[in-house]
Parts: structure tokens; C-alpha cells; sequence
């Protein structure tokens, strides 16, 4: 099984996983690879390495896609038949546009976006950045463009935090906090006067009056807007839910990151999303096999100095407990998710931010089994 | 010249290093996946042994601190792991529960219960933040609000990925200035006084010697230095041992071209292997001494099945050399 395979017919694959496990890489390394087969992907990163985005030729942020030129992966042997797109996300501005997009007239949009409230929730770090990757991705989804989009999902620690968000800052905007204040029941600026109902004079008291003040301005702004926000929401899950999407699991071989996908696959599950397999980088590759310390040694003891060959043999016991470790790790893997193919790469020797690591990822991504595991033996013999 | 009158006076205002440990509040910070759980654990046990009544606080609610000492995932409650170590998980809902009962008595259930303050607080900008920064700050408080509560020598925070991170210490400023007045903006300001009192409360970064991990160190110095903060230590983690040297990595790789047998390869490409990383982190450790302009505490590699008391201790030790060599 290679991603090629499991993303055959799919729209939409979106990488998640906890922060520093390679999701970046992964992602450009699959967007890459179905490019190589054909298909016109874009894949959308939110903060690439500097030098990735160089090769990749997103100097700057554009927040939308651009096409990466064929020559850059032809200089580094790969043929692509299809088109490679790539875009680094603005959070802040895919707010506006989402604002401009949703506003009755561009007066109201200015008065949105000039919002104290506004202001705060389209640059406040936790929640933007995965609201606004979901509304891109849905935009870019409904524009049809492409055959293929791979989102890179935001850093986070908490895998979880980019189901979580979206949905925190939609019912958000969807009002149902602001009905309260603006709605049909509303209390209007009433309720900053004397006679607010308990709840509401609890609140104030725990808020300040001008918080409160400035949410209810932010809500009046929104107005019917909160429609708008609210179909969008049942669009983006419509999307989200659909049998062309595929939720893809990226983690390392360490068991902290395990034990996040593991109860990321269960959520996902729960929510309805549809899981299709997990990427697990930097896999370490038991390669005593069946030999015993002492048989290395002795292998050695012909071929180097006897000091150098004790470090040698060091070094590599070293590795074979990472190796025991990440086995260990794989085996939990395979239990918690029966028939969900695991995708190894191989702990390689660069740190990968560039097109040549992302090649090197990309053809153990896109390897059969079999393939994969001649790989592993070439590197190793 | 005159002022260099007393060069002993000089020396002990000016060039005396706050340790780390003197600070009340630490907040450990980085890039994800580059080990911050696992130093801010080790800080905490290093900071036990020396008798400081320590808390170490996560704010992902992940219980990884009691994970790593059996403890079953307890949830918003300070919990003993060893003598003068503790641990607390915070989450900004159980956060906002306490902190409305400690501010609205018994209005606190009516308010909890409301749909209204719910989606209020849960979904306001920056206010789950807030919520969790502030129960940090009762922690570090002399004075506990928690009833009962014994007061605290040094709170460590595991705190979330750079940004987010940044977010973290930033937020109860910015949050005071939407709310301008009432209370919450009165607590966001006395938050934002205790992060920005540097001989109260500093902040640390761990990275590993990789692109990534140093752009986002590099990147958060700068953005910390827009609020005024600045990091305080920077530890770089995982570090490969240098094994082999240059001449012995061109004698290596001659003898994978000689060597017949399978095991003696793999065991010499697995040496080129770690030879190749560990010249890559050299690289970048580099980059990121130059770049902040300041020496790096290092951490080894671990080569374990798990990260368990015994390890943690040996990084404990590590740390202990990394902070004493830099105060000397």
C-alpha cells in the first residue's frame, strides 16, 4: 500500500499530527508525488522551513496558490506530468477576505474589520490559524481548480486543537453567544443599564462593562451575517464528512506522538471524519536482525582499529535500541488501528528542508511494500 | 576612570547572573516535538533535589509529567509525584470554574451553567488563554488563592509551541486592553506586570540543532523582544555524542567498500549515519549560538526505549552542568 493508492479518487488530504513530526515535509512530499502522477495538486503549508519554501519557490506569502516550476523537481530527477501548486497560508488575511467575502457592502466589511473584537480574533494565534486554513481549504475546494488538495495542518501541540478550533471560532461567528446580547430576545445596550437579568449582571461583573460593550458592537456588526457564518459551517463539514476526503496521520516513531495519533484516529472516528492511514517518519530499522553483539564485533574486528571498532559497535547498539523502541512503537500502531496501513520512513540521514529530502521522503511515500522494504535493504547492504 | 574605583562593587552589580532557579515563574517554550515536556520535568526534578518546593504546570492537558512517573492522568489538581515535585494539569475550563468561584462566590454555578458565559468565555479571543495564564499566576502567588494551598518556590511551565506559546504570555495584556476596565481587565494588567517583572519570571526556549527548531528559537527571541521579554536560557536537546571524527569517518566509509560481511556494513553505514547528524547539528547549534549571540545549554541524545525516571534524572544531571558552567 503507497499513499498513491490511498488517495486514489480522493479530492482532499489533510495532515494531522502533533508539532515537529514532519507534517510539512509530508505533506509537500504526497502533494509532490500525485503531481509526479498526473494530477493538478495544490498543497497549502503553513509555515514551511525558509529554505523548503525556497525550493519550493514561495519566497513570499501570496495566500493563494502558485504553480512550483517543473524545472525545480526536474533538476532533482523527478518527471511531473501533472502540476505542483503550492501556497503558504495568511491567517490574518484570509480573515479579510473571508470578512469581504461575507459582508453586505464593503463599508460594513471596513467597519468589521476596523472591530476592536475583530482585531484580536483574526490575529490571535490559538484558533485563527486553523479556522482560516479550514476556510481556504473550502474555498479553494469550491473553486474547483484542482484535482487534489493536501493542507498542512497548523503547528500545534495537540493534534486535537485543529478539530477543536474551527469549530470554537464558527459558533463563534455564528452568534450563538452574540444572539444573546444582539438577538431576537435581545437585551441590546439594555442590559449595560440597571434591570440586566442576573446572568447577564454576573457576567458584567466578571467581564467589565466594555468588553461587553465592544462584543455587542462586534455582534451588531455581524448582524445577519451569522447566516452566512453558520451555512458556511455546514458546507465546510458537508466537506470535511465527504468519502473524497481523507484524514491522513502523521507521527514520529516516539511513543508520546503514538499515543496522540492513536486518540486522534478515535476523535476523528467519533466526529465522523474520515480516516485513511498514518505516516510514521523517522522510523529507526532494526538491523542486528538476528545476530547477537558478540557476532558484530568479531565482524568488525577485521575491518577497523580495535578502538574505532568498539565505537562503531557502540553506535550501532545505540541504534538498535532505537530500533527495539520504534518496533515496539509500531506494534501499538497496528493494534489500535486494524487495517489502516501504517506508511514507514526511515529515520534518513539530513534533517529533510529541501527538494531533495522531500524527493527522498516522497519515494518512500510512494513505494509499495515491497519496494519499500528493497529500499531499506539498499541502504543498509 | 573613576567609577572603576571599585572594580569588586562593579562586578557584583553588573555582571551578576540571576540563576535561573532564583526566578519564581519559568516558562519553557519551543517548537513542537523538541522535547519541552521533558526538560521542563527535568528542570522541575533538578530544582526538588536543591529543596525548592516545586510545581511543574502543563497547559496542553496531556498529563505527560505524570505519565512519566505512573501517576493515572489526574485533571486541574496539584499532585505530589516526589518530595518538594509536583505537577498540575490546566485546562481553561476548569480554570474559568475556579476562577468564577473565587471571584462571583455563589453566583459562580448560575454563571458556569450559562450557555451564554460558556460560549462567552470559551469562545472570546484570547480568554481561554487568559484563563489558564491566570491559574499559573495563583500558583507563583505567595499568597494561594486555592484554599488551603501551600505557596510554591518555582512553577514550571510546559507551555504550548512557540507561537502559541508567545500567544500564552502575551494574551493578558492584550486581553487588558479590550477590556480596558472591570476585572478582568484588573487581572490581565497584575498577569501582565508578573510576566514582564524579569526577576520574577523568566523564559526559556528549548530547540534541537535542526532548521526548523532554530529558525523558531531565533524567531521567538524576536518576537518576545516586541513585548520587552527575552529569553533567559536556551537549551538545545538531543544532542548526538561526536563519535567520530573526520578521519575516522573517511576510514569508515573505505571499510563499508571493503567489508563482506552484511553486519559489519550495516554497522558501518549506521556509523556514517550518525556521523552525517551529528556534523548537521553542529551546523545548526551554531547557527543558533550566533544567531541569539549567547551559549546554549546542551542536552544528549537519549538512547532509550522510554523516557522514564532514570533518564530523566540523567537529563537532570546534564542540566545541572549546563546551569552551574553558565553561572560560574
Amino acid at each position: 500500500m503507497s499513499v498513491a493508492d490511498l488517495l486514489d479518487g480522493k479530492r482532499m488530504c489533510i495532515c494531522g499530527g502533533s508539532g515537529g513530526v514532519g507534517k510539512t515535509t509530508t505533506s509537500a512530499a504526497i502533494a509532490l508525488g500525485m503531481a509526479a502522477r498526473g494530477a493538478k495538486v495544490a498543497v497549502v503549508t503553513i509555515d514551511p522551513a525558509r529554505r523548503l519554501a525556497n525550493a519550493l519557490g514561495l519566497e513570499e506569502l501570496q495566500n493563494a496558490p502558485r504553480r512550483v516550476e517543473p524545472e525545480r523537481l526536474a533538476a532533482g530527477g523527478l518527471e511531473v506530468s501533472g502540476e505542483l501548486w503550492a501556497m503558504m497560508l495568511d491567517p490574518k488575511r484570509t480573515f479579510d477576505e473571508l470578512i469581504d467575502r461575507v459582508a453586505a457592502d464593503p463599508a460594513r466589511a471596513q467597519e468589521i474589520k476596523a472591530n476592536r473584537v475583530y482585531r484580536q480574533l483574526s490575529t490571535a494565534v490559538s484558533g485563527s490559524q486553523e479556522f482560516t486554513a479550514i476556510a481556504k481549504l473550502y474555498d479553494l475546494d469550491r473553486d474547483g481548480d484542482f484535482d487534489l488538495l493536501v493542507l498542512d495542518t497548523p503547528p500545534s501541540r495537540n493534534a486535537l486543537d485543529f478539530l477543536d478550533a474551527p469549530g470554537r471560532l464558527t459558533s463563534f461567528l455564528e452568534g450563538r453567544a452574540g444572539k444573546a446580547f444582539i438577538g431576537p430576545t435581545g437585551f441590546g445596550m439594555r442590559w449595560l443599564g440597571k434591570g440586566a437579568t442576573p446572568v447577564l449582571s454576573a457576567l458584567r461583573r466578571v467581564t467589565g462593562v466594555d468588553l461587553l460593550a465592544d462584543l455587542s458592537a462586534f455582534f451588531g456588526l455581524l448582524g445577519d451575517m451569522t447566516d452566512d457564518f453558520s451555512i458556511r459551517a455546514k458546507q465546510v463539514e458537508k466537506m470535511l464528512t465527504a468519502s473524497t476526503t481523507a484524514f491522513l496521520l502523521v507521527t514520529s516513531a516516539q511513543s508520546a506522538p503514538i499515543e496522540e495519533a492513536i486518540w486522534f484516529r478515535r476523535t476523528l472516528e467519533a466526529s465522523g471524519l474520515p480516516f485513511a492511514g498514518v505516516v510514521v517518519n523517522r522510523v529507526h530499522h532494526d538491523l542486528l536482525g538476528d545476530s547477537e553483539p558478540g557476532d558484530l564485533a568479531a565482524a568488525l574486528r577485521s575491518e577497523l582499529p580495535a578502538a574505532l571498532a568498539k565505537r562503531v559497535a557502540e553506535n550501532f547498539r545505540d541504534y538498535h535500541v532505537l530500533a527495539r523502541r520504534d518496533e515496539r512503537n509500531m506494534l501499538r500502531l497496528a493494534d489500535e488501528l486494524p487495517g489502516f496501513p501504517l506508511l514507514l520512513v526511515p529515520h534518513l540521514d539530513h534533517d529533510v528542508h529541501d527538494v531533495e529530502g522531500l524527493l527522498a521522503v516522497h519515494r518512500y511515500l510512494f513505494a509499495s511494500r515491497a519496494e519499500r522494504e528493497q529500499m531499506l535493504a539498499d541502504v543498509i547492504a | 576612570m573613576k567609577s572603576c574605583a571599585h572594580p569588586a562593587l562593579h562586578v557584583s552589580i553588573f555582571r551578576r547572573v540571576l540563576g535561573l532557579f532564583d526566578h519564581r515563574l519559568i516558562f519553557v517554550t519551543g517548537k513542537g516535538g523538541v522535547g519541552k515536556s521533558t526538560v521542563s520535568i527535568a528542570l522541575g526534578l533538578l530544582a526538588a533535589r536543591q529543596g525548592l518546593r516545586t510545581i511543574v504546570a502543563e497547559l496542553a492537558s496531556q498529563e505527560r509529567v505524570q505519565r512519566s512517573f505512573d501517576h493515572e492522568g489526574e485533571h486541574f489538581r496539584e499532585v505530589e509525584l516526589a518530595e518538594d515535585l509536583f505537577t498540575i494539569s490546566i485546562d481553561p475550563q476548569s480554570a474559568m470554574e475556579e476562577y468564577l468561584q473565587v471571584k462571583t462566590g455563589p453566583l459562580s454555578h448560575m454563571l458556569g451553567s450559562s450557555r451564554l458565559f460558556h460560549a462567552f468565555a470559551m469562545a472570546t479571543p484570547g480568554m481561554r488563554e487568559l484563563l489558564s495564564v491566570g491559574k499559573i499566576w495563583e500558583l507563583a502567588q505567595l499568597e494561594r488563592r486555592t484554599r488551603g494551598a501551600a505557596p510554591y518556590d518555582l512553577v514550571i511551565v510546559d507551555s504550548p509551541a512557540a507561537g502559541h506559546g508567545v500567544g500564552i504570555l502575551r494574551t493578558p495584556k492584550t486581553f487588558a486592553d479590550i477590556a480596558r476596565v472591570g476585572p478582568i481587565a484588573h487581572q490581565g494588567r497584575t498577569i501582565a506586570a508578573t510576566i514582564a517583572d524579569r526577576a520574577f519570571t523568566a523564559v526559556v526556549a528549548v530547540a534541537t540543532a535542526e532548521e526548523m527548531p532554530v529558525n523558531e528559537t531565533l524567531w521567538l527571541r524576536d518576537a518576545l523582544a516586541q513585548d520587552s521579554l527575552a529569553l533567559d536560557a536556551v537549551f538545545v536537546n538531543a544532542l548526538y555524542p561526536e563519535r567520530f571524527d573526520r578521519d575516522e569517518a573517511m576510514e569508515l566509509g573505505q571499510a563499508v567498500d571493503r567489508a563482506q560481511s552484511p553486519l559489519a556494513r550495516a554497522a558501518l553505514r549506521a556509523a556514517l549515519s550518525e556521523h552525517a547528524r551529528a556534523a548537521d547539528q553542529r551546523d545548526q547549534q551554531a547557527r543558533l549560538s550566533e544567531g541569539l549571540g549567547s551559549e546554549l545549554i546542551e542536552l544528549p541524545y537519549l538512547f532509550a526505549e522510554a523516557l522514564a525516571k532514570p533518564e530523566l534524572e540523567l537529563l537532570a544531571d546534564a542540566l545541572a552542568v549546563g546551569l552551574g558552567r553558565r553561572r560560574a
